[in-house]
């Protein structure tokens, strides 16, 4: 897999980036809130997001970290916070202010800044594993047919699904139908991906391949939010690690201070609890 | 009595030119009309705005909670009264329709209320409007599900139009009527009858089994 030969790296790689002075965040989320009626999900969300970066959410379930990951993808709408969308090559931001009501055209335009693999894939039962991925490129951004299948198939191919392109999803085993996942959203070309518990769902034996896709990805410089409970796997890729619980951002740092030498007392529990499982 | 065979033959060019002519036609308007009203009916019942879904609950509990046969006399030979004069066929499609959108309309909706709110969501995350995830997605699926439902609805209304010969539609029964009436042999004429109805549904009952596998080859067995 080469390096540079994805959209999400803007040709810039890793090192390099590091190396510049870090320009405005590509996503920002202020002060995001979010109740279903008297249960408060989200309190006061900051984040920031920069080029490249990858930032893992994590926490106890029912701590709001899959809601901050939808609301980035309009599948929830907050009910107060703002969202912004640095957007270099046109220099116009994409700012939405969940206190007011935005717009079905604001909400169109955040998805489509952003591509989001499911817990449980959500592929199209009723299509093949090629019709899945052209799906939105054809059907939503209007692309030729034949370029959409040739991108898709150099995407199959590079999760080693080549193969599969014809079967349908219930043909495949979860491993596979994740990878389908996966490439479904990267055939988007969205600046942002975003995983919830991408595997979550999977036989233990299938978690590997999974990550492994996902560690690719992050060292090609795609820019991702990542809602995982795989800590081993968070403090290898993750530049950022955030830490919530009871819909609060608890902590936040670089990954190896987060996992390894947390500050808070609910972190340090929670990382313990998790590491000990086994 | 002995069998009247000679009768069986001669009846047998009126009764299925009455299938071809009036039966099949009749059944295939009705399901079609009635299908595309379903959709609709099933879409505004799942609408959240109350006024659409409440008009939508009250067509499908009048047309569900009253008999066929009172719709169909209510529509040929109430509506005169009302200054609108309506033919035979119209009165008849203008009925039989309107009782499958009632009827489909649950089936639909269920349907679709049986995909599974990931696959909306899937749709959305790639960039789709809900009218777009609904066709391209959610509709496919839900056909699937729907198939078995509605073929039962398609094989009623093959029987269900023998009632559009009390309003005076050339169809199937009303030439097996006539027959019986003119040589006085009830049995004979009704028993065929009900022979070519069955053979109908046979076919369609066929035809489904096929549907059902040809959707079916997206899912695990």
């Amino acid at each position: 897999m080469s390096p540079t030969s994805q959209p999400g790296d803007r040709g810039v790689d890793k090192a390099t980036r590091a190396a510049a002075p870090q320009a405005r965040p590509v996503l920002s989320v202020r002060n995001l809130a979010k109740a279903f009626g008297s249960n408060v999900v989200l309190r006061d969300i900051d984040l920031d997001v920069r080029r490249g970066n990858v930032v893992a959410l994590i926490g106890p379930s029912g701590s709001g970290k899959t809601t901050v990951l939808r609301s980035l993808n309009g599948l929830e709408t907050p009910d107060a916070g703002t969202v912004t969308f640095a957007d270099t090559a046109t220099g116009t931001d994409l700012a939405l202010d969940f206190s007011a009501k935005v717009s079905k055209k604001n909400v169109s335009d955040l998805r489509d800044r952003s591509a989001m693999v499911f817990q449980h894939y959500n592929l199209f039962p009723h299509m093949t594993v090629l019709e899945n991925v052209i799906e939105g490129p054809v059907q939503v951004q209007k692309r030729k047919r034949a370029e959409a299948i040739a991108d898709a198939e150099k995407l199959l191919a590079r999760v080693g699904l080549s193969d599969k392109r014809d079967a349908y999803p219930f043909e495949l085993s979860g491993g596979q139908q994740q990878r389908v996942g996966i490439v479904r959203a990267l055939a988007l070309k969205p600046q942002l991906l975003l995983f919830d518990e991408p595997t979550s769902a999977l036989d233990p034996e299938l978690v590997g391949e999974v990550l492994g896709v996902i560690q690719e990805l992050a060292e090609e410089g795609w820019t991702m939010v990542i809602v995982t409970h795989e800590l081993a796997f968070a403090r290898q890729v993750a530049d950022e690690v955030i830490f919530m619980d009871g819909g609060v951002v608890v902590e936040r740092g670089p990954a190896a201070e987060v996992l390894r030498a947390p500050r808070q007392d609910r972190t340090r529990q929670f990382v313990r609890r998790l590491l000990h499982e086994f | 009595m002995p069998f009247n065979w000679d009768l069986v033959w001669s009846s047998f060019v009126p009764i299925v030119t009455g299938a071809v002519t009036g039966t099949i036609p009749l059944t295939l308007a009705s399901f079609v009309l009635g299908l595309a009203l379903a959709l609709l009916v099933a879409l505004m019942r799942l609408s959240r705005t109350a006024v659409v879904s409440g008009a939508a609950r009250f067509y499908v509990s009048v047309i569900r909670g009253t008999p066929l046969l009172v719709q169909l006399f209510v529509i040929f030979y109430g509506l005169p009264s009302l200054g609108v004069k309506l033919d035979p066929w119209p009165s008849a499609i203008i009925a039989f329709s309107l009782n499958v959108g009632g009827y489909a309309a649950e089936v639909i909706r269920a349907a679709i209320l049986s995909v599974p709110k990931g696959q909306w969501e899937a749709g959305h995350t790639i960039g789709m409007s809900k009218g777009q995830a609904l066709r391209r997605i959610i509709l496919p699926q839900a056909a699937r599900v729907s198939v078995p439902p509605l073929s039962n609805t398609f094989i009623s209304l093959v029987k269900d139009t023998s009632l559009a010969s009390l309003i005076l539609v050339t169809e199937l029964f009303r030439n097996a009527q006539q027959i019986a009436a003119f040589s006085q042999e009830f049995m004979v004429l009704y028993l065929e009858a009900a022979l070519v109805y069955w053979v109908i549904c046979l076919a369609l009952s066929t035809g489904q089994s096929a549907l059902e596998k040809r959707l079916d080859r997206y899912v695990a067995h």
